[in-house]
């Protein structure tokens, strides 16, 4: 069979085949470093946090012989003697080295109100000489506190002791483990889920407010004289680069009780009292909706400068209603801008934390803040790790999204 | 009523109007805090408030206390130190990596090149604070928690998406074909780089820097969970302050932080022009 | 070769930042201590941190923290030391020496008193009960109230700050279980020798969580004890939780119009303690023998806080002793730091979860 004049040889074709790798491989190296920097710097710290939002190797480090000797435990009745001893002796040790407390902390989160009672039978324990405890350790025990004689306080141990859990996922979905280890609805409070929802919602509130605000300007900005939209662009772009914190501050002065807002209110005498607006839900929708709108507006105004406003102009001249031929040729056209801002401004809200946690209060508290709430003030660290993970799930979700409708590369910086 | 064409009713007059207002209206709501906070850093008496002095323009009412006193106290004077040390650092540190991941990026045989893009971008997207947990857990291992390197990394991390846009940007229309002549020519690979990307890129690239250095000096979660009491920033210090003890002090800063965004904004402006002169071969 | 010229101009550069920046570099060096801040905190800072300074030439880098024991407690967990030296409430003291959190201070380096008393006989008992802590005040929890927003009416007693009909208006509490929930008991009742013993009881628990809900409403919450005198003067409340001397002080120096309640007052000490696993335990040791020495605690009263070293107590202005806690022990009761080292953690988790329902 002849060849076929145009078709390269297999010398050329493996040529070029590999001249497209080169350049492949010299397009990634190029990539690589800033990659290898982020798996280190970015990739590894959230790795580590999801792997502590279900590795939790405290309790096992503590009392391993007590959780070895529970193996053969059915859990149907109060555990032998052999595990009370085990247990009253690795307590005393505990209490020696002061980390009874890394114990009844553990143990409290499983079952609300042992921490008390894991301390004062530490401290007990730890008075007892070693002699007795071998050969009282049960009593002592029982002595000391009657949880030890409670069913529940033993699986509650057993649990705890799990190096590997999913219990942290079952808190923050206000679930838990029952007597037979099947999954319910948490007895204690009921908190995190709808802490997800409000959290939700406000994102949600704060993503209409911005469209409601931007559109119009954005509009405005797309079809006025190049020079004046440039000027206005410019209030638009400030505050965008004004620091966060310069921005929440004013909002502090703007709505505190003594406030601007208020005392121009009073002043006006539309008021008699000063309302209360700062640490609210409210102050962190408002303050959130400011800090956001250029989100909405930058890609707003990039679409919409593209559209040629001719297309408008002939339907008005043909006969359609201003309105009309606006819901139908304007806003189709301008859709690409609006999904791009509301996505964006919905994503950064849902995880946000500085300004709920500067003017939130107590009912304007969002996820991010309670998962600062953990990692800082209670040290729940693994809880913290797993309401931090479904956070995740929620962004990564709509990045995804983002993604797909506009592409992330397309970010408006200005 | 010329400005509008005959089949305008009065309705739809009265329509345009409303969004003339409607967009003035937002753009007030927008200036409106930065408005406010500047003549109150200057107000002589410790509130957050205008006094009756302040309206009826009194000069008594008016004082430079406030900035005098940042430059008094020690813990805001480290804090701007602090600010810009790591500032500058995670700036260099990201616009270095970004440029060259940027350059690679904009490449037409870049392999994955979308999910490679989606991934680098992603610092700007995921939470703040769960980027916070979770270097506060890893950082720990490497004793880099209350170090200046820890935040210098972190903030890097964070500034490197911007480099990646603003250089990104840069590169459209660049034909990469004209490097790679260079280097069949000879040249050595970062010469090549030198001698025909940078010149193009440079707007790009100095833009980008300036982001992430608004970025490092601006951010503050990062550095609650990984400064020590020795890399106190000013954005850490302002925090504090606001929870805990709210003095004046903070407005002046403010005010201070609102003179750099202007200037920022205006060297923006300047290479944005600069850039699009460049691209479109005014300059060579 | 102009591009090696400009790569060398960008290193020189960065080198000559690096250089320029060692002075921020430094302050990695000295000891951290930290305390709370506001008028207590200049007391210190000029009673103990600067003349130690000045004596030792060693720097101090002195912070703001606003009590509890979460953050000493996520330092040592994560092997993170970022602070050596805490000014802590005994309060919290029991439970984060309990729980390993703090280092043992050997007795042998506290100096004797100026009057040559020996130091373990110069110091009121309670100050070196525990092995983590060295007293350094003796303060107190009191309610206060403003004389122009208050109205004719003028609370005296625990049971009128939780009346909200009397005395209408916003009370601000630090936002923390304790101390509350002995208010709420001894508000609804409860003998003052019986506090701890009824709290220590669920229905206890649950009475005091129930006399908090009637107020919940009204209740401001702050983080640190510094905006406890804001609040008052900028009519954030009507009454505040505040340490005495915060109050005091605003009324001996800043003129404020603001009356101090000491019925049911809780009475409390605050010991420097050194936190477990620093790397300067003998700097901050070397420190904590000087601030708890005779002169530094001397100076404590100047916010009406009692020094916990006799021989202080001897240097004492006259005119300040009604002010201080010492002079009414009668109407309040001690905080139990043992108490709150065993139902710290249970009954902290109860009151956040209160909080958000």
């Amino acid at each position: 069979m002849a060849q076929d004049p145009i078709a390269l040889t297999r010398e050329e074709a493996a040529s070029a085949r590999r001249e497209l790798w080169r350049r492949k491989f010299m397009a990634f190296a190029f990539v690589s470093p800033l990659l290898l920097f982020l798996v280190f710097a970015f990739i590894a710290p959230i790795s580590t946090m999801l792997y502590r939002s279900f590795y939790h190797p405290t309790v096992a480090a503590l009392i391993p012989q007590t959780l070895a000797a529970m193996e053969s435990w059915e859990g149907k009745s109060v555990p032998g003697d052999d595990v009370f001893t085990t247990f009253a002796g690795e307590l005393k040790q505990l209490a020696k080295k002061r980390l009874s407390g890394r114990l009844a902390e553990e143990l409290n989160r499983v079952r609300p109100g042992l921490s008390s009672a894991v301390k004062s039978s530490a401290r007990k324990m730890r008075r007892a000489d070693d002699a007795l405890l071998k050969k009282e350790g049960p009593e002592l025990l029982r002595k000391a506190n009657q949880v030890w004689a409670e069913n529940s306080t033993w699986r509650a141990v057993r649990q705890a002791g799990q190096i590997f859990t999913a219990s942290n996922y079952l808190t923050a979905l206000d679930l838990e483990f029952g007597e037979d280890g099947s999954i319910q609805g948490r007895e204690a409070s009921k908190i995190y889920v709808a802490l997800y929802t409000k959290t939700l919602r406000i994102a949600l509130t704060i993503t209409v407010l911005t469209l409601l605000l931007g559109y119009p300007l954005a509009y405005y900005l797309a079809n006025a004289p190049s020079r004046q939209a440039n000027a206005l662009m410019l209030l638009v772009l400030l505050p965008f680069w004004t620091s966060l914190l310069v921005r929440t501050t004013a909002w502090i002065a703007l709505l505190q009780t003594n406030g601007v807002v208020n005392s121009t209110l009073i002043w006006t005498g539309l008021i008699n009292a000063p309302l209360e607006l700062l640490y609210t839900q409210f102050s962190t929708v408002i303050a959130m909706t400011h800090i956001l709108l250029p989100f909405m507006i930058l890609p707003l105004y990039s679409v919409m400068k593209g559209i040629d406003p001719s297309y408008l102009r002939a339907a008005l001249s043909m006969g359609s209603k201003p309105v009309p031929a606006f819901v139908r040729i304007y806003l189709p056209m301008s859709l690409p801008g609006l999904s791009a801002g509301a996505l964006l401004v919905f994503i950064i809200s849902v995880g946000y934390y500085i300004t709920p946690a500067l003017v939130g209060g107590t009912d304007g508290q969002m996820i991010s803040n309670i998962i600062a709430f953990h990692m800082q003030q209670s040290n729940n660290w693994e809880l913290a790790a797993a309401l931090g993970s479904l956070l995740l799930v929620i962004i990564v979700a709509l990045y995804w999204t983002y993604d797909r409708l506009v592409g992330a590369g397309n970010i408006k910086l200005g | 009523m010329s400005e509008f064409p005959h089949y305008f009713s009065i309705w739809d007059k009265a329509g345009h109007y409303a969004l003339r207002w409607c967009a003035w209206g937002v753009l007030f709501f927008l200036m409106l805090p930065i408005l406010v906070i500047i003549p109150l850093s200057f107000n002589v008496e410790p509130y957050f408030t205008f006094t009756d002095g302040m309206l009826r323009l009194d000069p008594e009412a008016y004082s430079l206390r406030w900035y005098g006193e940042i430059f008094s106290d020690d813990k805001w004077i480290l804090a701007i130190q602090n600010s810009f040390f790591i500032g500058i650092f995670a700036a260099l540190v990201a616009t270095l990596i970004g440029t060259v991941a940027a350059v690679g990026l904009s490449r037409a045989e870049m392999p994955f090149k979308r999910l490679i893009t989606a991934f680098l971008l992603s610092p700007m997207i995921v939470p703040l604070i769960i980027i916070a947990a979770g270097m506060f857990f890893f950082y720990t291992r490497f004793n880099l928690v209350g170090s200046y390197l820890g935040l210098i990394i972190a903030h890097a991390t964070l500034g490197t998406p911007f480099v990646i846009i603003t250089v990104t940007a840069a590169l459209t229309g660049f034909d990469h074909s004209l490097y790679n002549a260079a280097i069949s020519a000879g040249a050595a690979p970062v010469k090549a780089f030198w001698d025909i990307v940078v010149p193009l890129i440079r707007p790009g690239v100095i833009s980008g820097g300036l982001f992430a250095f608004v970025t490092s000096f601006d951010e503050v979660v990062l550095v609650l969970f990984l400064a020590g009491p020795s890399q106190r920033t000013i954005p850490k210090q302002m925090f504090s302050g606001l929870r805990e003890q709210i003095n004046p002090t903070i407005l002046a800063v403010a005010t201070m932080l609102i003179a750099v965004s202007v200037a920022f904004l205006m060297t923006l402006e300047f290479l944005r022009r600069r850039g699009e002169r460049i691209r479109s071969g005014q300059i060579d | 070769m102009k591009y090696l010229k400009q790569l060398r101009n960008a290193i020189l550069g960065s080198a000559a930042l690096l250089i320029g920046a060692t002075g921020p570099l430094a302050a990695e060096e000295s000891l951290t201590a930290v305390s709370f801040g506001g008028a207590y905190g200049a007391a210190q800072k000029k009673h103990m941190i600067d003349p130690y300074m000045a004596k030792s030439g060693k720097k101090v880098l002195f912070e703001d923290y606003k009590g509890g024991i979460a953050e000493i407690k996520a330092q040592v967990t994560a092997g993170n030391i970022l602070w050596d030296v805490v000014d802590i409430e005994v309060i919290d003291l029991e439970r984060a020496c309990s729980e390993g959190l703090l280092e043992v201070i050997p007795r042998d380096i506290l100096p004797a008193g100026d009057d040559g008393v020996a130091a373990m006989k110069d110091f009121i008992p309670s100050a070196l009960a525990n092995e983590c802590g060295v007293g350094v005040i003796v303060w107190t929890i009191i309610y206060a109230y403003n004389d122009k927003t208050i109205g004719a009416n003028r609370p005296g007693t625990i049971g009128d700050f939780f009346d909200t009909k009397k005395f209408p208006g916003k009370r601000a509490m630090r936002k923390r279980p304790q101390v509350n929930l002995e208010w709420a008991l001894l508000a609804d009742g409860v003998a003052p020798g019986d506090v701890y013993k009824v709290l220590g009881t669920k229905e206890g628990q649950a009475r005091a969580f129930a006399k908090l809900d009637t107020i919940k409403k009204d209740i401001v919450w702050f983080d640190s004890w510094s905006q406890a005198p804001q609040l008052l003067n900028d009519g954030g409340a009507v009454m505040v939780q505040s340490a005495n001397g915060r109050i005091f002080d605003a009324i001996k120096k800043d003129k404020k119009p603001f009356t101090m309640v000491w019925h049911s007052h809780i009475y409390d000490l605050d010991v420097w303690a050194v936190v477990k696993g620093t790397k300067k335990k003998k700097q901050a040791f070397e420190f904590i023998a000087f601030a708890t020495s005779t002169k530094p605690l001397a100076g404590m009263p100047d916010v009406a806080y009692g020094p916990t070293r006799q021989s202080s107590n001897k240097l004492v202005d006259p005119a300040v002793v009604p002010n201080l806690p010492t002079s009414h022990l009668d109407k309040g009761i001690k905080a139990d730091g043992i108490f709150w080292a065993d139902f710290g953690e249970s009954l902290g988790e109860k009151f956040n979860e209160w909080l958000l329902k």
